[in-house]
């Protein structure tokens, strides 16, 4: 009897039928969002960590700091900013925006730490080999340094990237119908958690398999120790 | 070309780092087809000599021309006189993402403009010369401490240069690999390849150097050939070094 | 400009705002300290059962802590918080979020805790057990000081990460440094205090900022 409450209550097949096709309609958008920041972020982050090899003083002090205001603040309190707060001065952007905007920056931020950090993981001779043979700074960059630097980043890289994409969880917040938001409308329609299951039940489709290639990444580019 | 001009000519070459003067005035001219030999004590500057030569560091002041060209001149393309110097380092700073074809075929792709196919070409050209052809395809991490130093030797004769600059090309090396890498730089020699060499191997100089120069104190101290330095230099101090490395 | 100063840096809100606040700002301390040390401990007991000899228990940790990975923190407060009531119990917004943070950091600091215990080697183990210490001697003793030594920044990076994620229990109206700046901005109409929020999050963290990319760039300096 106490099981078949309990079915009924988080499992019950008429509501979650009910709103089954808002949760697939809000598992759309959250892949959406994700591979947003994802392309957002990480390209950003690579385009910073390259111009901070020019080793531009005043450019890298402004990068430096861009990068630590992102890695100390909430991306909640970014996100409830950049959508509650900025139209106070005029800047207004809709829920989605403002969720993919925080996040991509986060990421940004992450990323340039990451690949930086892999940039000054190259020895100096490869820097030095390469410039010998009259290979240009931009060239060795490329050719040279990049392709060893991103070895090393892929692992830290990758946890990061999954961690930060789950954030988009938090668009729910702001109204972006996305599977949180989808599954908590949902709940509070029916004053049941039946939905709220249904979006767990999404959230470890989407990220389950993303968790697992995460995993073959960390021993597939396995860091000399 | 004139036949008689210098390949390389340094000419008051002073080098600091901060306030240390490394570098105290050097001048040197390498003939076309010389071997010359830089021996002298460690922290003497003859590591800072050769990469004052290339511009991996910044000279303080005085001049370098390579085969008439002032590498320092503020209109010289210093990628482009670069490819005319080749320089071989003691750990060989060979590229680990690349294969030695691929590590011998980038600057000339990058560089001198090839496209792939000529590029491997010269590159497997390179290689045979070192006695690796049959290695292209072997990244540095299968290759012996012997054969990387010789996919970095082609790595550098793939450009076609004027001058070789070799800085301690054997140090790092197992004795028993030795042997190979100083067979390549004989082969070399006799080829013709200008070459300047800073090294501890005391009996290649003695057979191969066509002159030593012994540094001290960011100074060249005395120079001649291997017998008149290794048999009766002027300086006490230069007999003590060679004692001291031959032990 | 003016408009500027007027909506994000007004100090006659912030005056008004404050009290709110600081109360907000005591209520993150409050749950860090619980929260934090929570997440340790929980994620020290993954990381030891993840040592276990026995393949189930080592199966039942994989996949703990992959499902946490994979699991959304806010969509567990939010289950925890709002699904609980349903089975007769309402934990309270504390609770529920202390919860669900146990849940979800302890499987990334056990994953950090599992990565340090990897990283002794068998000789270490071979040696302390040949002077007679037990397997738990061992692991208390020899492996465990050694092995957190080894990933203290990933250890401050992840609490660094749980301290902001405590923004998260906003959401369900637990009255922390968020809530309360967004309860502010409601009342006072003015986006001052959600930027006195941001302000107050800066400067507590940064300093953690800058010792972790102190410690990143040794790091893979190393390799
Ligand atoms: N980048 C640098 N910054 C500061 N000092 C340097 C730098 N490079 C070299 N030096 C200093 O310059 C001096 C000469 O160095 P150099 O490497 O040229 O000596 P060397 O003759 O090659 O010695 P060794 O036989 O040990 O290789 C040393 O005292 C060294 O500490
Ligand atoms: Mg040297």
């Amino acid at each position: 009897m106490q099981l078949e409450r309990l079915a009924d209550t988080f499992f019950n097949l008429q509501v979650m039928q009910q709103y089954l096709p808002k949760i697939v309609e809000g598992f759309f958008i959250t892949i959406q969002i994700a591979l947003a920041v994802v392309l957002a972020g990480i390209a950003s982050g690579l385009l910073l960590a390259l111009v901070r090899a020019f080793r531009i003083k005043a450019l890298n002090f402004f990068i430096i700091l861009c990068v630590d205001i992102l890695r100390a603040l909430p991306p909640l309190v970014l996100i409830i900013g950049f959508y509650f707060a900025l139209p106070a001065i005029g800047i207004r952007m809709s829920a989605w925006v403002a969720t993919w905007l925080a996040l991509s920056l986060v990421l940004m931020a992450f990323a340039e730490e990451i690949f930086w950090a892999g940039i000054l993981a190259v020895p100096k001779g490869q820097w030095e080999a390469a410039r010998s043979t009259g290979l240009s700074f931009v060239q060795t960059l490329t050719d040279v340094v990049m392709p060893q630097a991103v070895r090393l980043t892929i692992p830290p890289l990758t946890n990061r990237t999954i961690a930060i994409t789950k954030g988009t969880a938090l668009g729910a917040v702001v109204a972006v119908g996305e599977i949180l938001y989808q599954a908590q409308t949902a709940y509070s329609f029916s004053y049941n958690p039946s939905p709220l299951v249904l979006g767990a039940v999404a959230y470890l489709i989407l990220f389950i398999p993303v968790v697992y290639f995460g995993r073959w990444v960390e021993t597939r580019f396995a860091w000399k120790r | 070309m004139s036949g008689d001009r210098p390949i390389l000519e340094v000419r008051g070459l002073h080098k600091s780092f901060g306030h240390l003067e490394v570098l105290k005035g050097i001048d040197l001219a390498v003939r076309k087809g010389e071997l010359v030999f830089v021996i002298g004590p460690s922290g003497s500057g003859k590591s800072t000599l050769l990469r004052c030569c290339n511009r991996l560091e910044e000279p303080s002041s005085g001049s370098i021309l390579v085969e008439g060209v002032d590498v320092m001149a503020p209109g010289t393309n210093i990628n482009a006189v670069r490819r005319r110097i080749g320089m071989v380092f003691q750990s060989f700073n060979l590229y680990p993402h690349l294969d030695a074809l691929g590590n011998v075929s980038l600057a000339l792709r990058k560089v001198v403009g090839q496209s792939r196919a000529e590029a491997e070409l010269a590159g497997q050209a390179a290689l045979e010369r070192v006695g690796l052809a049959e290695k292209a395809n072997s990244f540095p991490n299968e290759l012996s401490g012997g054969q990387q130093q010789r996919v970095a030797i082609a790595r550098a004769l793939a450009l076609q240069p004027a001058i070789l600059l070799f800085d301690e090309p054997t140090s790092a090396l197992d004795p028993e690999l030795v042997g190979s890498v100083l067979a390549v730089m004989r082969e070399l020699r006799e080829s013709g390849m200008t070459m300047v060499v800073v090294s501890h191997e005391m009996r290649f100089a003695r057979s191969a150097a066509d002159r030593v120069i012994f540094m001290d104190h960011g100074l060249i101290v005395e120079q001649g050939t291997p017998e008149k330095l290794f048999n009766a230099p002027d300086h006490q101090r230069i007999k003590d070094f060679i004692a001291s490395i031959e032990h | 400009m003016e408009q500027l100063v007027h909506n994000f840096f007004n100090f006659e809100i912030l005056s008004q705002a404050w009290p709110l606040l600081l109360a907000g700002f005591w209520m993150t301390v409050k749950l860090t300290l619980v929260v934090v040390p929570l997440g340790l401990a929980g994620g020290l007991v993954v990381a030891l059962a993840s040592t276990s000899r026995r393949r189930l228990v080592r199966w039942l940790v994989v996949i703990y802590v992959d499902f946490f990975r994979a699991f959304p923190p806010l969509v567990l407060l939010m289950f925890i918080a709002f699904g609980l009531p349903f089975l007769g119990f309402d934990p309270g917004a504390f609770i529920a979020v202390a919860l669900s943070f146990l849940l979800n950091t302890s499987s990334y600091y056990g994953e950090i805790f599992r990565a340090g215990i990897e990283s002794i080697t068998r000789g270490q183990h071979e040696a302390a057990r040949s002077t007679g210490l037990s397997v738990p001697q061992t692991m208390v003793y020899v492996v465990l000081p050694q092995a957190v030594k080894n990933v203290v920044p990933d250890l401050v990076s992840n609490t660094l990460e749980v301290i902001k994620l405590t923004s998260l229990a906003s959401v369900v109206a637990l009255p922390e440094l968020l809530y309360a700046a967004r309860q502010a901005q409601s009342l006072t109409y003015n986006a001052t205090p959600i930027i006195a929020a941001g302000i107050i999050y800066l400067v507590c963290l940064w300093p953690l900022v800058r010792l972790l990319s102190r410690f990143e760039h040794r790091q893979i300096a190393l390799h």
